[in-house]
C-alpha cells in the first residue's frame, strides 16, 4: 500500500501544559499526538476542540505553555510558517478564484506558479478524482467536491501535520464515507500526522487509531479507539456517544 | 483572537486614514482657535443681538421642517403600509428616494421654477396677491425646499419601521376585526413611537446644518443661518473674529443634537433598506381607503412638483448654447476632476477604515475598532462649511487660499463622503474576512498578495457603489466651493449659483436639470452595483 518512505512523515505533536483562555472560559491542554497516524478528536460543544485546533494552526496563541511539532517550538510562529495545513467546515475556498489556483495558492500566497508547480496542482486535483476540472470555479462544484479541492491544497502544501475541522459534517452520510475513504488513503500515501474532529463515533472508528477526549476546556480521556468502545470505557465516553453510538 | 501572533501592519492604512481625517479636522479646529484668540476680544464681541437672531433662526427653521416633514409623513407612511400592493406603490417609494440623491442646489432651483416669482405657479399666486407675486424666500422657501427632501426621507424611515410589525400580529388583528383607529392605536402607532425620535433628529440635524438650501433660498439677512452667516462673515466681510464665534456656536450645536441623537439611537446616515412589498392582512374600510389616498397623493404632488419643474424649466433654457459654452465646458472639467479625485478618496479611507475596523475587533482589539468606527462617524457631526472655513482662516497666513482651493476641495468633500461611501464597502468587507481570514492566515496570504488575489475581486463591486456615491455627493456639493471657489476655480454648482446670482435663471435651470442629471445617474449606478453585490451575496 505504501511503497518508501513518504517525503514528509508525520511530526509529533506535544501541548506541553498549554493554558489559553477565552473570555470566562479557560482551557488547560496537556497532551501527545502520536506521529503519523490519524487521531479523532471528540467531545461536547464547547470542550474546546477547535480551540485546540486553533491552537496547532496558530489562529490563537497561549497564555503559558508550549505546542511543540517534531523538535520544534512553534508555540509563537506565524500560522503560514507552521508545519501545518487545515481545512475547515467550509469557506475553504475563496469564491473568485478557479479551482486550480484556489489549489495554487498551496504552492505560492502570491499566485506565481511555475510549470513544475502547475504540474503539481494538476496531479494533486487528479488524485482527488477532480482531474479536468481546474478551470472551474468554486460555485460550479458540489459540497463535496470543494472539500476535494481542499485535500488537494493539502497535498501540494505536502505539510507533516493535517487538522481536519469536522470538514464534513455538511455532507450526507455517504458522501462522507467517500470522503473519509480519501482521506485514509492519503494519510496512508504521506503519512501525515491527522487530527480528525468529529461528532460521529462511526466516522471516528473508522478513520482513527486513537482518540483525545476534551471535556470543560481539558483532555479527560487519550488512547487506542478500541478501548474507548469496550465496555471499560470512560463513562465519560460512553455517556457523551449515548446507547445509540454504543452500539455499534 | 489575541493580538500577539499578529503584526500590527495591517492597521497601517486605517491609522493613515484616519490620521488624514484627524488633521483635517484638528487642523480646521487650530486655525479657529488661533484666529480666535488672537482677538480676544472682537470674538466676544461678536456675540451680540445679531448672533442671537441667528441662533434663534437656525433653530426655528430646523424644528418647522422637522415638524413639517415629520407629521405629513406619518400619514403617508401609514398609507403607504396600510396598502402594501396597489399598482404604483413601489414606483412612489423609488420617487421617495430620488430627492435625496439631488442635489441641495438642484432641489433650490426646482422649487424656485415652482413658486419663485418667475415661477409656473406664479400667474396663479399672483391673483391672489397684491401686486403680483414676490417669489418664495425667506423661512417659507427654506421650509418647503427642506421638506422636499426631508418628507419622503421620514416617510421611507417610517414605512421601514412600520414594515417590521410581524405577520402574525396583523393576520391577529384582522381576526379580530381591528379597525383603522384600534390597529393605528395598538400596533402601528407603538411601532412608529419607537421610531419617531430617531426619525426627527435626523432630519433636524439636516435642517440645522443645511447650506445650501438657506444661501439660494433665504434671500437676506432676515432669513440667515449659523452656516450661511460663517459663509458670509468670510467671503464678503472678512470678519474672522465673527467667523470664529459663528462657527463655535455651530459646533456646540451640532454637538448637542448629535449627542442627543445617538442617545436616541438614530442612524445618523440614514438611509432605509425597504422591502418593496409584503403580503398583509389589513381590512381597509371605504372611509380609510379615501383618506390614505389623498395623504398618498398630496405626497406625491408634492414631491415629484419640484422635479417636474426642474424638467420643464431646465428644458425651456437653450441648452444647445449652454452645452456649447467655455465656463460651461470649464466647470464640467473642474468639477469631473475634483468628484472623481474625492471619490476615489473617499472610498480608499472607507477601505482602509473598514479593513482596520474588522481586523483590530477580529484581534479583539475592541477598543481600537470602535476607534476607527467613531472616526467615521465624528465626521458627519463637523459641517463641511466649519472645516473650510477653518482652514480658510488657517491658509490665510501660509499662502494664498484660493491657490490650494482644490486640494482644500476635493479633501473636504472625500472625508465628508466617507461615511457613505463606508456604509457601502462595510458589510461586504466584513462577510469577506469573516469567510476568508482564517485561510489567508494559514496560506500566508498577507499584504499586496490578499489585496490583490483576495480582496480586490470581491470588493470591487462595493469599492464602486462608495466611489459612485461620492462622486454624486461631491459632484452636487456647494459647500466647500463657495467658500474656496473663483474666478480660477469654478465647479458645476458654482456656475449654477453664479448664474442664479446674476438674474440669468433660464441658464440656472438648464444647469439644474443637467447637475440633477448627472447626480441621479451616478446613484442609480450606485444603487445598481449595490443591488448586484447583495444578490450575488444572498
Amino acid at each position: 500500500m505504501h511503497e518508501g518512505e513518504p517525503i514528509n512523515a508525520g511530526s509529533p505533536l506535544v501541548f506541553d501544559k498549554v493554558v489559553f483562555s477565552y473570555s470566562e472560559t479557560r482551557f488547560d491542554f496537556d497532551v501527545a499526538f502520536s506521529p503519523g497516524v490519524v487521531t479523532a478528536l471528540m467531545g461536547p460543544s464547547g470542550s474546546g476542540k477547535s480551540t485546540l485546533l486553533n491552537l496547532i494552526a496558530g489562529f490563537e496563541v497561549p497564555d503559558s505553555g508550549r505546542i511543540l511539532i517534531g523538535d520544534a517550538d512553534v508555540t509563537s510562529l506565524a500560522p503560514a510558517l507552521r508545519p501545518v495545513s487545515m481545512v475547515f467546515q467550509e469557506n475553504n475556498l475563496f469564491g473568485h478564484l478557479s479551482i486550480a489556483r484556489n489549489v495554487g495558492l498551496g504552492r505560492s500566497p502570491s499566485l506565481r506558479l511555475d510549470a513544475a508547480d502547475r504540474e503539481a496542482v494538476s496531479s494533486a486535483l487528479a488524485r482527488v478524482g477532480l482531474a479536468g476540472k481546474e478551470a472551474r470555479l468554486p460555485r460550479e462544484l458540489s459540497g463535496g467536491e470543494r472539500q476535494r479541492v481542499a485535500l488537494a491544497r493539502v497535498l501540494v502544501r505536502d505539510r507533516p501535520v493535517l487538522l481536519l475541522d469536522e470538514p464534513f459534517a455538511a455532507l450526507g452520510p455517504a458522501l462522507r464515507d467517500d470522503m473519509i475513504d480519501l482521506v485514509i488513503e492519503l494519510q496512508q500515501e504521506r503519512r501525515m500526522t491527522v487530527i480528525f474532529v468529529t461528532h460521529h463515533p462511526s466516522d471516528a472508528r473508522k478513520i482513527a487509531e486513537e482518540l483525545v477526549f476534551l471535556e470543560h476546556g481539558r483532555v479527560s480521556a487519550t488512547g487506542k479507539m478500541d478501548r474507548f468502545f469496550e465496555a471499560a470505557g470512560p463513562k465519560a465516553f460512553r455517556d457523551y456517544i449515548g446507547d445509540d453510538g454504543a452500539a455499534r | 483572537m489575541s493580538t500577539s501572533a499578529r503584526s500590527v501592519r495591517p492597521l497601517l492604512p486605517g491609522i493613515v486614514s484616519l490620521g488624514v481625517i484627524v488633521v483635517l479636522i484638528g487642523g480646521a479646529f487650530g486655525g479657529l482657535l488661533v484666529e480666535g484668540f488672537r482677538d480676544l476680544s472682537r470674538a466676544i464681541a461678536a456675540f451680540d443681538g445679531y448672533m442671537l437672531r441667528l441662533i434663534r433662526f437656525t433653530l426655528l427653521q430646523a424644528l418647522l421642517s422637522t415638524l413639517f416633514s415629520v407629521v405629513p409623513a406619518i400619514a403617508v407612511a401609514r398609507a403607504l403600509s396600510r396598502h402594501p400592493v396597489f399598482w404604483g406603490r413601489s414606483f412612489i417609494l423609488k420617487l421617495f428616494a430620488v430627492p435625496l440623491a439631488l442635489p441641495a442646489l438642484v432641489a433650490a432651483m426646482g422649487v424656485l421654477a415652482l413658486f419663485g416669482r418667475a415661477g409656473l405657479f406664479a400667474p396663479l399666486l399672483s391673483s391672489f396677491w397684491d401686486g403680483g407675486w414676490p417669489g418664495i424666500y425667506g423661512l417659507a422657501g427654506i421650509l418647503v425646499a427642506h421638506v422636499f427632501f426631508n418628507l419622503p426621507l421620514a416617510t421611507r424611515l417610517l414605512v421601514e419601521a412600520l414594515d417590521t410589525v410581524p405577520g402574525d400580529q396583523l393576520r391577529l388583528a384582522s381576526q379580530l376585526g381591528m379597525g383603522a383607529g384600534a390597529s393605528f392605536r395598538l400596533i402601528e402607532w407603538p411601532v412608529l413611537r419607537a421610531a419617531i425620535p430617531g426619525v426627527a433628529g435626523l432630519i433636524f440635524m439636516l435642517c440645522i446644518t443645511s447650506f445650501t438650501i438657506v444661501l439660494t433660498l433665504g434671500g437676506g439677512p432676515a432669513a440667515s443661518t449659523l452656516e450661511v452667516a460663517i459663509y458670509q462673515a468670510l467671503r464678503f466681510d472678512f470678519d474672522l473674529a465673527r467667523a470664529v464665534a459663528l462657527t463655535v456656536i455651530q459646533i456646540a450645536l451640532t454637538l448637542v443634537v448629535v449627542t442627543g441623537l445617538i442617545r436616541l439611537g438614530a442612524n445618523v446616515t440614514g438611509e432605509a433598506n425597504l422591502v418593496v412589498a409584503r403580503q398583509r392582512y389589513v381590512n381597509v374600510g371605504p372611509q380609510e381607503l379615501l383618506f390614505n389616498a389623498i395623504c398618498i397623493v398630496l405626497a406625491l404632488l408634492f414631491v415629484a412638483g419640484p422635479m417636474v419643474a426642474i424638467v420643464v424649466s431646465g428644458l425651456k433654457a437653450d441648452l444647445g448654447r449652454l452645452l456649447s459654452e467655455s465656463s460651461f465646458h470649464r466647470a464640467l472639467g473642474t468639477s469631473l476632476v475634483l468628484a472623481v479625485v474625492s471619490a476615489t478618496l473617499a472610498a480608499t479611507l472607507a477601505w482602509a477604515l473598514a479593513a482596520a475596523r474588522s481586523y483590530s475587533s477580529g484581534s479583539g482589539a475592541t477598543f481600537l475598532a470602535s476607534i476607527f468606527d467613531t472616526g467615521a462617524s465624528f465626521v458627519l457631526v463637523v459641517p463641511p462649511i466649519v472645516i473650510g472655513a477653518g482652514w480658510f482662516v488657517l491658509l490665510r497666513h501660509f499662502t494664498d487660499v484660493f491657490s490650494v482651493a482644490p486640494i482644500m476641495v476635493a479633501l473636504v468633500n472625500a472625508v465628508m463622503a466617507m461615511p457613505f461611501a463606508l456604509r457601502a464597502i462595510r458589510p461586504a468587507h466584513d462577510a469577506a474576512a469573516e469567510r476568508h481570514d482564517r485561510l489567508c492566515l494559514s496560506l500566508g496570504i498577507t499584504g499586496w498578495n490578499r489585496l490583490r488575489l483576495i480582496e480586490w475581486p470581491v470588493l470591487r463591486r462595493p469599492f464602486a457603489t462608495a466611489f459612485a456615491f461620492a462622486m454624486a455627493l461631491s459632484l452636487g456639493d456647494l459647500g466647500v466651493i463657495a467658500l474656496f471657489g473663483s474666478e480660477g476655480l469654478k465647479t458645476l454648482p458654482y456656475l449654477l449659483y453664479e448664474r442664479m446670482g446674476s438674474y440669468r435663471t433660464a441658464d440656472a435651470a438648464g444647469l439644474a436639470l443637467l447637475l440633477g442629471l448627472f447626480c441621479l445617474t451616478l446613484i442609480m449606478i450606485a444603487d445598481w452595483l449595490g443591488r448586484e453585490e447583495k444578490d450575488a451575496r444572498g
